[in-house]
């Protein structure tokens, strides 16, 4: 197994943080949408 | 790293490994300790606002207030970061240090601003959104391109970029304008110079390394100081307006006119007792002022129907 260096922790750092901000967007908009129709008036 | 390195390392660029940003850089360049005020005063001008907006809608529109402020911060040390490798105070901020190139803190403070925007135009309403473009650009281009290496008015004029979330909180729920946003806008506006020239007057030397014309560098400790005091004998009744105006009940009246009365203390001391260790008192309070007026207009709000 390759050694893992600061620049390695860094990058993967980094990878987390962007992949947890996509979800979350994913989440966030699914949860605006269903807020959003639920106050539309049938 | 020296000081020599520093001021050269945002110029070359990431060198190798050890410059490599982390997520922490990032959140530097968002300023956070700015945000967390930027927040609150939000948060408060939301929270007044009559009517009412879904909770989840609220908490998302002070989140896109909160990213709008920090990609002020990033933009402001992408067009910076030549004078900030140059002071004490911002040498170490992730540009001069080498850590983030100029150009990702340019696009990454470009795209929080499009997308904190744009979700608070799509979750709220346009004014908002059209607001808090105005407060991004007011704070990017008018005060850090414009106004801070040019006139020491500059955090006079440029305050209002600063004073401006309240108002969006309010437009977020209502869609409008009304007086009581507009005297909370007046009131930051009023606090920010007090604030920033207390900051210069223990920081001068630095301001005056970078050549940023900050008052105590142009025109001198003294006039500085007369400037903080007349700043904080307007700020003080202005500070007791929404109790004035009957939108904020006793207990804001009671808060902000002993809080009011103590920024006075503190600028008459700084008046009367020249130095770093009085200006840096009232530095120190006048984050407490702001904080306290509006929390006591936040708890005014949450317990109206209770006193």
């Amino acid at each position: 197994m390759m050694p893992i260096s600061d620049l390695h922790k860094k990058r993967r750092g980094r990878n987390v943080a962007i992949a947890a901000i996509l979800f979350g967007l994913v989440a966030l908009f699914f949860f605006i949408t269903i807020i959003k129709l639920s106050s539309v008036p049938a | 790293m020296s000081d020599t390195a520093i001021s050269n390392a945002y110029q070359t660029g990431p060198a190798d490994e050890a410059f490599e940003a982390s997520v922490g850089d990032y959140i530097a360049l968002l300023k956070p300790r700015v945000m967390s005020l930027v927040v609150f005063t939000g948060l408060v001008g939301l929270m007044a606002a009559p009517g009412g907006i879904h909770p989840f809608l609220g908490i998302i529109a002070v989140v896109c207030i909160a990213v709008a402020a920090g990609a002020s911060g990033a933009l402001n040390m992408w067009y910076d970061a030549d004078i900030d490798a140059k002071m004490a105070r911002t040498a170490r901020r992730p540009i001069p240090m080498g850590r983030i190139s100029r150009e990702n803190a340019l696009s990454f403070g470009i795209v929080l601003s499009v997308g904190s925007v744009s979700l608070m135009g799509l979750v709220t309403n346009w004014l908002a959104a059209g607001l808090l473009a105005f407060t991004i650009a007011f704070y990017a281009v008018i005060y850090t391109m414009v106004l801070k290496r040019r006139t020491p008015q500059n955090i006079v004029i440029g305050g209002a970029a600063g004073a401006l979330p309240p108002v969006v909180g309010w437009a977020a729920v209502t869609g409008s304008l009304a007086i009581e946003p507009l005297v909370m806008f007046a009131i930051i506006f009023m606090w920010t110079p007090p604030h920033f020239w207390a900051l210069g007057l223990f920081r001068e030397g630095d301001y005056a390394a970078a050549g940023v014309p900050m008052l105590p560098v142009t025109h001198g400790a003294k006039v500085t100081r007369i400037h903080v005091l007349v700043y904080s004998l307007i700020l003080a009744p202005l500070g007791m307006a929404p109790w004035i105006m009957g939108f904020a009940g006793g207990l804001y009246g009671a808060v902000s006119a002993v809080l009011g009365a103590l920024f006075v203390y503190y600028a008459v001391r700084l008046v009367l007792q020249p130095g770093d260790r009085t200006a840096k008192a009232l530095f120190g309070f006048s984050l407490l002022y702001l904080f306290g007026i509006f929390a006591a207009l936040l708890a005014d709000i949450l317990l109206r129907g209770w006193l």
